[in-house]
């Protein structure tokens, strides 16, 4: 039974938050990619992940990672309205910061920082964390999703007053409470399966202008 | 068509038709499969691995460290209905375990200066003998994961394995805490959206 937990891999861990692409070690052997049932593959949703451990690993209880996985999706892609894709990968990119998941920050600080065209701001939220200033609106956002993380909730009425007045309507509001609970869940996995590793411990030097996406590993 | 009732809008009291309700209907997947999810852990087809009143027990004491009546009552009376006396010694550990979180370590380097100190839950005799140890190490592990996730590390999930969980049992058993840390915020956050 205790042969599925995996030797350290030996990775040095991050010192800080980054963009840069990290790579993530299990530290409970995911379903090798051979032995993966049909169940399991169809529960992966997205084909390409079956060449992630963190997928195969969580392929391990297929019901509940396929229904999780189109949760996220329905919270993050669709576009009907509510709050626009970049600022609920910001929620995202900052309940991971709040949270101290520097994997999920460095995934959803790319697609912040793509979609919204503002790195340099994406930047300072991961240099300086919540309280950062990122102009009122981007301030109210990250402050609700810091409210929405504490355990328990802070997120109260002075939090849905500020949204308002920064010009959320209800249903941004809505994906601001979903997008920032929805990483509250990643996170957790994120932190507690395994963990981002680095062999570049030297300072990062993060570029301004030209956003990495990662291919095949957001949410 | 209106969706069908689920956890969430239950639990956030929201009536059908109302404003929080008929917002919820432009993400009619994220709803449908978020209350999958629930069914997934709760009323799942093989509980392998993870028995029922195990689920049950965390999942009432997970509601009760996010301080949410409703769903601490709506889990707790799942729990009771299969094991009476286990929802009482659940809710003295939801006693012993209430604090406020994020917090946790970080490694040295620019972040040291946002370390945050806080307890790591421990359930000594006679709680540990009235759980029993595979219940007592899964409490141990949701405390670790709703207040300080950004600690849990490969000794945690050896703690797991010692006890008896295997690696399905393991991944079932975060994704069940990790969930509830989601569905609590989104009926919390409704709930206030609504008032």
């Amino acid at each position: 039974m205790t042969s599925s937990l995996l030797p350290d891999g030996g990775g040095q861990s991050p010192v800080r938050f980054t963009r840069d692409d990290l790579p993530w070690l299990p530290w409970l052997e995911p379903v090798a990619e051979a032995d993966l049932t049909d169940v399991q593959k169809t529960a992966l949703v997205d084909k390409a992940r079956v060449r992630s451990d963190y997928f195969r690993l969580l392929a391990r209880a297929p019901a509940i990672l396929e229904a999780r996985t189109k949760t996220a999706r329905d919270i993050f892609h669709n576009d009907a309205g509510g709050l626009p894709r970049a600022e609920r990968e910001l929620a995202a990119t900052a309940t991971s910061r709040v949270n101290g998941c520097i994997y999920c920050a460095s995934v959803h600080a790319r697609f912040a920082a793509h979609y919204s065209r503002r790195p340099g701001d994406i930047d300072r939220l991961l240099a300086q964390g919540p309280d950062a200033d990122l102009g009122e609106r981007w301030n109210a956002l990250v402050a609700a999703a810091k409210a929405i993380t504490a355990t328990p909730s802070r997120f109260g009425a002075a939090e849905v007053t500020r949204l308002r007045k920064a010009g959320l309507d209800e249903g941004a509001i809505a994906d601001l409470i979903q997008s920032a609970a929805f990483f509250n869940w990643a996170n957790r996995l994120m932190l507690s399966l395994g963990g981002p590793v680095t062999s570049h411990p030297a300072p990062v030097s993060i570029p301004s202008d030209a956003p990495a996406i990662a291919s095949g590993r957001p949410l | 068509m209106p969706l069908p009732p689920d956890v969430i809008g239950l639990l956030a009291g929201l009536r059908q038709g109302s404003a929080v309700d008929e917002i919820r209907a432009a993400r009619p997947v994220a709803r449908t499969e978020a209350q999958r999810s629930f069914q997934a852990l709760f009323e799942p087809a093989d509980p392998a691995g993870v028995s029922l009143v195990e689920r049950l027990a965390v999942a009432t004491f997970v509601a009760g460290l996010h301080a949410d009546p409703a769903s601490t009552l709506f889990y707790g009376a799942r729990l009771a209905a299969l094991a009476e006396g286990l929802s009482d010694l659940i809710a003295v550990q939801i006693g012993r375990g209430q604090t406020q979180g994020p917090y946790g370590g970080y490694p040295d380097g620019p972040l040291a200066a946002e370390r945050q100190d806080g307890p790591r839950f421990r359930i000594g005799e006679p709680d540990a003998a009235g759980l029993g140890p595979r219940l007592a190490a899964a409490l141990a592990h949701a405390h670790l994961l709703v207040f300080h996730p950004r600690d849990a590390g490969p000794e945690d999930l050896r703690k797991l394995t010692d006890a008896g969980f295997d690696a399905n049992a393991i991944v079932t058993l975060s994704q069940l805490v990790a969930f509830l840390s989601f569905q609590v915020r989104t009926i919390q956050g409704f709930r206030v959206l609504a008032a």
